[in-house]
């Protein structure tokens, strides 16, 4: 088993799929907060327009698997109609990473915003009536006493989702972005002898990558609880 | 619309509500315009024309594929869930152990199975299952899919119950014991029964993932309702409309779904309150609460 294991290591360049899986996490995490705060906002607005918009989005992307959000982003709109993100000349696998983080970005948003809007609702009412007893305005209100504990209250979930996001990057394996569960596939392909080794050296990459992340957000969302 | 005042706006007076139609007026011309984007990226390509559709009036298209593929889809998903719910709840019975040794493997196991991406899960099963034990045919991919979904789950619902026995009242536990029975037939005759009434809505909402999950059997050929959709759009050469007919099916089941989870936890709260428990419902909904995260990643 150490031998299979430090022969794969040597073999494959392991480090630099998880480095792919790592770049695509942080690229699509960025997207999904941009969108989804966008989202979120639209969904606890008093208007009822956006209202009803930010609820259709969510209900829509969270009912699709993500699998075929990504083969809509990367089959249908990048290979069959030819639409490219950013520079025409760059090549596939550039345009499949960025159609590929878009897909990330839009299906993590309506978990974003989910998120985001069970931070608001951790915040009691009475809060917001208080800071208006005290004469401060709209902004202030929002700025000075619901924000602050909102966030707080969306610090757990918004950790869970940066780790759902972590793993499913995996599901770019399907369109070919060469990230870590392209690699396994790979591998066990190739040296299927190894199987038992490949799995274990995958899956405790994933271990590494996600454990700290769950227990920094545990951590942080403790710390800063709202004590209630 | 809601006349009540939330904790981020108060009840709009005149002027606000002049500003609400204002935000709304702009907000319906920037969805519309984002919306008008879209479908003209798309029919600039020529995707909504008859030929691009009418291969969904030909019944051959739902019998041969999408029929199929959603029988397929639904299969895996209905054998995953089963498994999934008695692997969970063993799992969930080991992490409430009282031998230290049953409830360090039970936890090792389920955090470390909860944070390995379950399409690796599939890759690792459908490749233990050829290579390994030398199945082959047409229930390969099937078990791939299934066992993959079946580790995944099994760690979730192990969660979601050892949460709910959690959220239990402490005097149940205690009043099982005090009749004199052991600390394990407490836990299979008292409180099991209780935690898993109480997960329901959330094991409804668990088969939501299972149903979208069991999209990444395309990777390992499970002819499942993407794959099969694939196959009928290389033949029609009509790839988006395809997918925009396969997310329609996905998001109907689902969104029925999380409509019947929804209607089973009002159910079950609406049993749980009354005068005489009302202090236990107050003692169990925070930490209901603070479970809900963890619903909210099963979800994903």
């Amino acid at each position: 088993m150490l031998d299979g294991l430090s022969q794969l290591l040597t073999e494959y360049n392991v480090l630099a799929a998880f480095w792919m899986t790592i770049k695509l996490t942080l690229a699509a995490a960025v997207g999904a907060l941009v969108i989804g705060t966008i989202v979120a906002i639209m969904r606890v607005s008093p208007v009822a327009v956006l209202r009803a918009a930010g609820t259709t989005y969510v209900t829509l992307v969270r009912n699709t698997p993500l699998t075929l959000i990504v083969f809509f982003c990367a089959f249908g709109f990048y290979i069959t109609l030819q639409y490219r993100i950013g520079a025409q000349n760059s090549p596939i696998d550039v345009q499949n990473f960025r159609w590929g983080v878009l897909a990330l970005a839009v299906y993590h948003a309506a978990f974003v915003a989910e998120a985001l809007r069970s931070g608001i609702n951790t915040v009691p009412k009475g809060q917001a009536e208080a800071a208006r007893a005290i004469g401060l305005d709209f902004g202030a209100t929002l700025y000075n006493v619901v924000l602050p504990q909102a966030f707080r209250g969306a610090i757990a979930p918004l950790g869970n989702v940066l780790i759902a996001l972590t793993k499913n990057t995996t599901v770019l394996a399907t369109i070919g972005v060469a990230e870590a569960s392209y690699l396994m596939k790979g591998m066990i392909e190739f040296r299927p002898d190894l199987i038992y080794a490949i799995f274990v050296i995958m899956a405790t990459g994933f271990v590494i990558l996600t454990l700290p992340v769950g227990i920094g957000f545990t951590a942080l969302s403790r710390r800063l609880a709202v004590k209630r | 619309m809601s006349t009540e005042a939330s904790v981020l706006f108060d009840a709009p007076g005149p002027k606000a509500r002049r500003r609400y139609v204002v935000i709304a007026v702009f907000g319906t011309l920037v969805i519309l315009a984002l919306l008008y984007l879209l479908v003209s990226a798309l029919a600039a390509k020529g995707q909504f024309t008859a030929a691009k559709w009418s291969p969904f009036l030909d019944p051959v298209t739902w019998t041969s594929y999408l029929l199929p593929g959603l029988r397929a889809t639904l299969i895996a998903a209905f054998f995953s869930i089963i498994l999934a719910i008695v692997g969970g709840i063993l799992l969930g019975m080991g992490r409430l152990s009282q031998t230290t040794v049953v409830r360090t493997v039970c936890g090792i196991f389920v955090e470390f199975f909860r944070a390995v991406p379950v399409l690796m899960m599939m890759l690792f099963a459908y490749y233990v299952f050829l290579f390994g034990i030398g199945v082959s045919g047409d229930i390969l991919p099937l078990l791939g899919v299934v066992a993959g979904l079946t580790f995944y789950n099994s760690c979730v619902i192990a969660e979601l119950i050892r949460s709910g026995v959690g959220s239990l009242p402490k005097g149940q536990q205690e009043a099982a014991l005090a009749i004199g029975l052991t600390p394990f037939a407490a836990l299979r005759l008292v409180l099991l029964p209780q935690a898993i009434t109480m997960m329901l809505p959330s094991i409804v909402s668990q088969l939501v993932v299972v149903l979208k999950d069991s999209a990444l059997g395309f990777l390992i050929l499970y002819p499942e309702l993407v794959r099969s959709g694939q196959t009928l759009a290389s033949l029609e050469g009509n790839i988006i409309p395809t997918f925009i007919v396969i997310a329609a099916i996905f998001i109907l089941i689902n969104y029925l779904l999380t409509r019947l989870a929804r209607y089973l936890e009002r159910r079950l709260q609406r049993r749980r309150r009354g005068p005489k428990v009302a202090q236990v419902s107050t003692i169990v909904s925070p930490s209901m609460a603070s479970q809900s995260p963890l619903t909210a990643q099963g979800q994903i």
